[in-house]
């Protein structure tokens, strides 16, 4: 009894921090099948959303719920801007290049982060609503251990019927399918781009106030680890790929939180897990788990 | 003629180079000196990444990790027994080092060796990778490399790190080295192995049809840089004479990569100056963090404001460079295959 019990604790607490790898890793994903950029800004993004979140309930007077909705959307305008300043400029240059000022864009948030908001951590203000803990069969959960699941597979839901019902998702996938065609039929690259950068940053800061809401310590470098871990889990479910993105977050999720219940010995080894697994599928299947075969034409 | 009047030139340099030394340790302050000898640390580093990302066009983010090789080797190997007990009391280092204490220059070889080593080891599979996927996978090697470093507490001490790392690193070696590498990748880059180089960076496919090996190029180039790497790392170490596994984050192959871009992907000279500009700029702009106290003004200084100024900088200088500003009228700008 007693590990069945264990056993499942271990288990929830895998799919929560895999679906917070998941709900970042759409917003790689998103990008990078339009642009064939990896957006390590991305993982800063995240941070942004969690400090933005945290300001607004410290320091307004509005209710927590209304921040929780007005964060991301801020977010998500910083995401635009993050394109049309670092990004946009080098539109069509070599792919290096664009890299190159992605790593340099995520270097400048950091570090705007640790100037305005001081390296110090900080407490996530965790609403009194979501920071509960119930038993269940022995277990003790904490209700955002099964808020956070449900959370990501409603927005899964809502932006699988975004890309594949709608007008604009249907611009978004004929753009990553086929970058030049796709323009000449008329659609509006420059708005599609940034709704794209919109939706994954709106979606890096909820998956932000979630993570905070789990692990409620706050410091401007937070973001790097779960982005890269997040593009990880990008890359192993097939990059470009929304459901594919996901299934890697929750392997991910899964596999650290497993691999530290069970061998903890290895427990010191967590963060290499990721970047293990990372190099043994690019060597496997480089396309990824779901992630469409690419020929190279000559 | 022209061979000749070029060979002048180099010796000129040289010449200048060596007095310019010799008068840097007669008349400058410690602190001066310091920033001489990361300089030249910086332009190993700056010119054996250029090796690998600028002249093979292969995009590598590992050099943080092969620096830690390079920087490890070195301090375990030149440590004073004594020193070794000291620094291992959490546990007993690893009985076949215990009693090992080598010169600087055989340590130096041993890091070059030993990170080229791993440079093969870790390349020969990865390297077939393309740009985005190579620079995440030996990212995440280097990462994987710090990781295993916090952890094997009877080799490497463990996230306390090594203390008390003999200073054998002054300008003499710092800029020795340095010029060994400019001379090496000179040569390197004139003869066949450079020319296939340049060609697997220009087409991949071309440079395949055209009987180029490719996987045993890249391997080679990955190769030395690793090696230039772990010597530059080894330096540093001898340098700091404290190391630990943080040391080597991201955030230093970033430093090298501003260093490359500004410098100009694939250029020798550029990387050379732009390596000593960084350097020198990294410890001019510290004013940006601290207060400044202009007698009728004091400024409060922010911290992290200095690595602010840096990172915009990176991104104008990649954009700036992009739109030809300061590309030259003449000489071979370096194209990429667009993709």
């Amino acid at each position: 009894m007693g590990d069945v019990s264990i056993f499942l604790q271990h288990l929830t607490n895998g799919i929560s921090l895999g679906s917070l790898y998941a709900l970042i890793a759409i917003g790689y994903t998103m990008v990078y099948g339009i642009l064939r950029l990896i957006n390590f800004a991305h993982g800063d993004i995240f941070m942004l959303g969690v400090y933005l979140t945290y300001y607004g309930v410290v320091y307004t007077a509005l209710p927590w719920w209304l921040v929780f909705l007005l964060a991301p959307v801020l977010t998500g305008l910083i995401g635009i801007l993050l394109e049309r300043v670092a990004y946009k400029p080098l539109r069509g240059s070599a792919r290096i290049t664009i890299l190159i000022s992605a790593i340099g864009a995520s270097f400048l948030l950091q570090n705007l982060g640790i100037v305005i908001f001081g390296g110090r951590p900080r407490a996530f203000p965790v609403p009194q609503m979501l920071n509960r803990v119930i038993r269940l069969g022995g277990v003790s959960i904490n209700i955002v251990t099964f808020i956070i699941p449900a959370v990501t597979i409603l927005l899964l839901i809502a932006l699988t019927y975004f890309t594949t019902r709608t007008k604009t998702g249907l611009a978004m996938r004929a753009l990553s399918k086929d970058y030049e065609t796709a323009s000449l039929m008329g659609i509006d690259i420059n708005k599609i781009i940034s709704i794209t950068f919109f939706m994954g940053s709106f979606l890096a800061a909820i998956g932000g106030i979630l993570w905070g809401s789990r692990y409620p310590q706050l410091m401007p470098l937070m973001g790097s680890m779960p982005g890269l871990k997040s593009f990880i889990a990008a890359v192993v479910g097939g990059i470009g790929n929304i459901t594919g993105a996901v299934m890697g977050g929750f392997i991910l999720g899964l596999g650290e939180i497993m691999l530290v219940a069970f061998l903890p010995r290895l427990s010191g080894y967590r963060d290499a897990f990721a970047f293990v697994l990372l190099i043994i599928i690019l060597l496997v299947k480089p396309s990824g788990l779901m992630g469409d075969k690419v020929t190279e034409k000559v | 003629m022209r061979e000749k009047s070029k060979t002048h030139v180099t010796l000129i340099i040289l010449a200048l180079t060596i007095l310019g030394l010799f008068l840097a340790n007669r008349f400058l302050d410690a602190y001066q000196v310091r920033i001489i000898n990361l300089s030249g640390i910086y332009v190993t580093l700056g010119l054996s990444m250029n090796l690998i990302n600028g002249m093979t066009g292969m995009f590598s983010l590992g050099h943080a990790g092969f620096m830690a090789i390079g920087a490890y080797t070195v301090g375990i190997l030149t440590m004073p027994v004594s020193m070794k007990e000291m620094n291992f009391f959490m546990q007993p280092i690893v009985p076949f080092l215990a009693q090992v204490e080598w010169g600087f220059l055989p340590a130096l070889f041993a890091a070059g060796l030993i990170a080229a080593f791993f440079g093969v080891l870790i390349g020969a599979p990865v390297l077939r990778l393309t740009d985005d996927y190579l620079a995440i996978a030996t990212l995440g090697f280097a990462e994987i490399i710090r990781v295993v470093f916090t952890n094997t507490q009877s080799l490497t001490n463990g996230a306390l790190g090594l203390k008390g790392i003999p200073n054998y690193t002054n300008t003499w070696w710092s800029w020795g080295v340095a010029l060994i590498t400019i001379w090496f990748i000179s040569f390197l880059m004139k003869g066949t192995y450079g020319k296939a180089f340049l060609a697997i960076r220009e087409d991949e496919v071309a440079a395949r049809a055209m009987g180029i090996s490719l996987f045993k190029h890249k391997v080679m180039s990955f190769a030395f840089g690793c090696f230039f790497a772990g010597v530059a790392g080894g330096l540093m170490a001898a340098l700091l004479g404290t190391i630990d596994p943080n040391m080597f984050r991201i955030t230093l192959t970033f430093n090298i990569l501003l260093i490359v871009v500004l410098g100009g992907l694939g250029k020798i000279g550029g990387t050379v100056i732009s390596a000593v500009i960084v350097t020198v700029m990294m410890e001019a702009l510290r004013f940006l963090d601290e207060s400044i106290d202009l007698g009728f003004v004091q400024l409060k200084g922010i911290p992290g404001m200095r690595m602010v100024v840096f990172s915009i900088i990176l991104i104008f200088a990649v954009i700036v460079r992009e739109k030809g500003l300061l590309k030259r009228a003449k000489g071979r700008e370096l194209t990429y295959v667009k993709n």
